[in-house]
């Protein structure tokens, strides 16, 4: 039985309905970024006259230039280490087989539900006394951490899908288990890597509270999600277009990313949501 | 599976070559393995189990964070279920729930019981749409409702346009309507991906199962119920999971849109122990707090586990 005309257009009615209302806020904000504050913005505010000066004035007023490097360098980073040290507990938990391997990875497991809410207290006295609050080392050791958790459950589901034929052959050859992890598996591990750099780039761009407790106190580390908080706490009385265009900078990077390479993201995404 | 092969290459080859075979088998324990796991587990443990033992710590004593703290056993944990902002931070959380896991879910199974009725060309251009919202920032998240939610926001035109004008307000300055309002935040946020998510699932549902309830004379009703809900299991029990895990969770959002407010009606646990760790310099509570929204989180994600689980063995 084929479904009726009725049928596909109910279908992409709904469909068409539900996509409107994901993209409207984001797109609400950016038309708000189009104006000026002397528009007197209200209701659905499309731009007839789009300006830059909201952009203008955010990017200088609240130093988003800044923001967006510590973003940048903190979010790559954690990205690059997280990516080769998943590699290598992926490698080990995918591939080899030794005593407590299956307790071992349920302790990572817990990594992936685990409020890391709660380990901020901590990390805000120890850092402290450690003398690195306030630096990019705040944000970049801890959101390795948590980053390793899912980059371990992630990589460890790549390697058991490669056929053992592959790895048998290679060690038939001689190859060193590290010979076998470079030379024959991670060429093809590429779209695996891609996806988990491309969500944990995400996750630690994102990232507010970690930010706004370990580097509030140093101005020139706050990242960019932090320092649009600040911004807004600031400014959004006087000046809602210049939060919206703040708004835009620091999501835009992201979305951007994102449009290239949503397959990649969606993949990831759901995957690791079923899987786990 | 690594046995497996192991073991049919042992047959083929001869005694010495099976020894080594053997020893070299992924089926072995092998403590190189130990190579491979200990540096993330380096990170793994220093930043984010330790931290975690520590809160465990620091929630037994009474602490300001700058002289010495003193050991009060469970005085913080008494103190936390006895008061009512505690309380009403988790009775906050609950309600949040509704918004940000069960509408969700509901609204991704209803709408894939429509669409899997017939294939959907272009659902490529849908999906990216539909998960942007988990591509955003809370904070941007938070901007974005701030204004939709103004006075003067679109929300508030568009009950002016329709006649409804009587109902707009400030619903995030509203003492009744602000947590709802945080709530449908998260609903937005959220649904996109539990669509995507049991739509990706009901596409793989095999169409013979379709074609066999459609034989039977099941409706459109009965075909949801027997063949693309129980097939949709695994993705509505992870829908769960996550959109919970987030509705505990929820800082970013609460602290840029509502800061607790207005009054305590925003308050939730993780910004309750954030205002009592940084802003009233209660380490000790906070800590004690936090450890609370550990195992409420754990506890909860094992009940879904648990429960889906054993409908598995019936």
């Amino acid at each position: 039985m084929t479904a009726t005309r009725v049928e596909r257009a109910v279908t992409y009615t709904v469909l068409t309905l539900f996509a409107i209302g994901a993209i409207y806020p984001v797109l609400s904000i950016l038309f708000l970024a189009l104006h000026t504050k002397s528009d007197l913005v209200t209701g659905f505010a499309w731009p007839t006259d789009p300006s830059m000066s909201s952009f203008r004035a955010a990017w200088t007023e609240g130093d988003f230039g800044t923001g967006l490097k510590s973003s940048f360098i903190v979010a790559a980073v954690v990205t690059v280490v997280s990516a080769v040290l998943s590699l290598g507990t992926g490698y080990a938990f995918g591939t080899m087989r030794f005593r407590g391997d299956r307790w071992l990875f349920g302790v990572f497991l817990l990594g992936i539900i685990f409020p890391y809410e709660a380990t901020v207290i901590p990390l805000y006295y120890d850092f402290q006394d450690f003398g690195i609050l306030n630096t990019y080392w705040s944000l970049i050791l801890p959101q390795i951490g948590q980053s390793v958790a899912f980059g371990t459950f992630w990589m460890r589901a790549f390697f058991r899908s490669t056929p053992p034929a592959l790895v048998e052959a290679a060690r038939m050859d001689g190859a060193s288990s590290f010979g076998v992890l470079v030379r024959v598996l991670l060429p093809q591990a590429r779209p695996a890597l891609l996806t988990l750099c491309a969500l944990v780039f995400t996750y630690t761009w994102n990232e507010f509270l970690l930010a706004l407790v370990l580097v509030s106190g140093s101005p020139s580390k706050q990242t960019a999600p932090l320092g649009l908080s600040f911004f807004a706490g600031a400014v959004r009385a006087g000046d809602p277009t210049k939060v919206a265009a703040a708004s835009v900078l620091v999501a835009a990077p992201i979305v951007i990313v994102y449009i290239f390479l949503q397959r990649h993201f969606i993949r990831g995404m759901l995957a690791g949501a079923v899987k786990g | 599976m690594a046995t497996d092969t192991a073991a049919q290459l042992g047959s083929e080859t001869s005694a010495g070559d099976r020894a080594r075979a053997r020893k070299r088998a992924p089926g072995e324990p092998r403590n190189v393995a130990w190579l491979y796991i200990l540096p993330g587990l380096l990170f793994y443990g220093l930043f984010t189990l330790a931290p975690l033992a520590h809160t465990v710590e620091l929630s037994f004593f009474d602490w300001d964070g700058l002289t010495v703290g003193h050991y009060i056993g469970l005085g913080n944990y008494r103190e936390a279920l006895d008061d009512p902002l505690v309380r009403d931070s988790f009775r906050h959380s609950a309600e949040l729930i509704v918004f940000y896991a069960l509408l969700p879910v509901a609204l991704g199974l209803l709408l894939t019981a429509i669409l899997t009725r017939h294939p959907v060309r272009g659902f490529t251009f849908f999906r990216t749409a539909l998960f942007l919202p988990q591509m955003i920032a809370g904070v941007v998240v938070a901007q974005a409702w701030v204004w939709i939610y103004a006075d003067n926001g679109p929300l508030n035109e568009f009950l002016r346009d329709v006649g409804l004008g009587s109902l707009a307000r400030p619903w995030l300055g509203d003492f009744s309507w602000a947590l709802p309002a945080v709530g449908g935040i998260g609903t937005w946020v959220t649904y996109g991906l539990c669509m995507v998510l049991f739509i990706a699932g009901a596409q793989s549902i095999p169409a013979s199962l379709y074609d066999a309830a459609r034989v039977d004379g099941a409706g459109a009703v009965r075909e949801f119920f027997a063949v693309t809900l129980p097939a949709l299991r695994n993705q509505v029990v992870v829908a769960f999971v996550l959109t919970t895990i987030n509705a505990l969770r929820s800082f970013d959002v609460i602290y840029n849109a509502t800061s607790g407010g207005p009054g305590t009606t925003t308050y939730v646990p993780s910004f309750y122990m954030y205002r009592n760790a940084f802003v009233f310099n209660r380490v000790g509570y906070a800590a004690a707090i936090a450890v609370i929204l550990t195992a409420a989180i754990f506890t909860l994600a094992g009940i879904v586990l648990y429960v889906s689980s054993r409908g598995d063995e019936g």
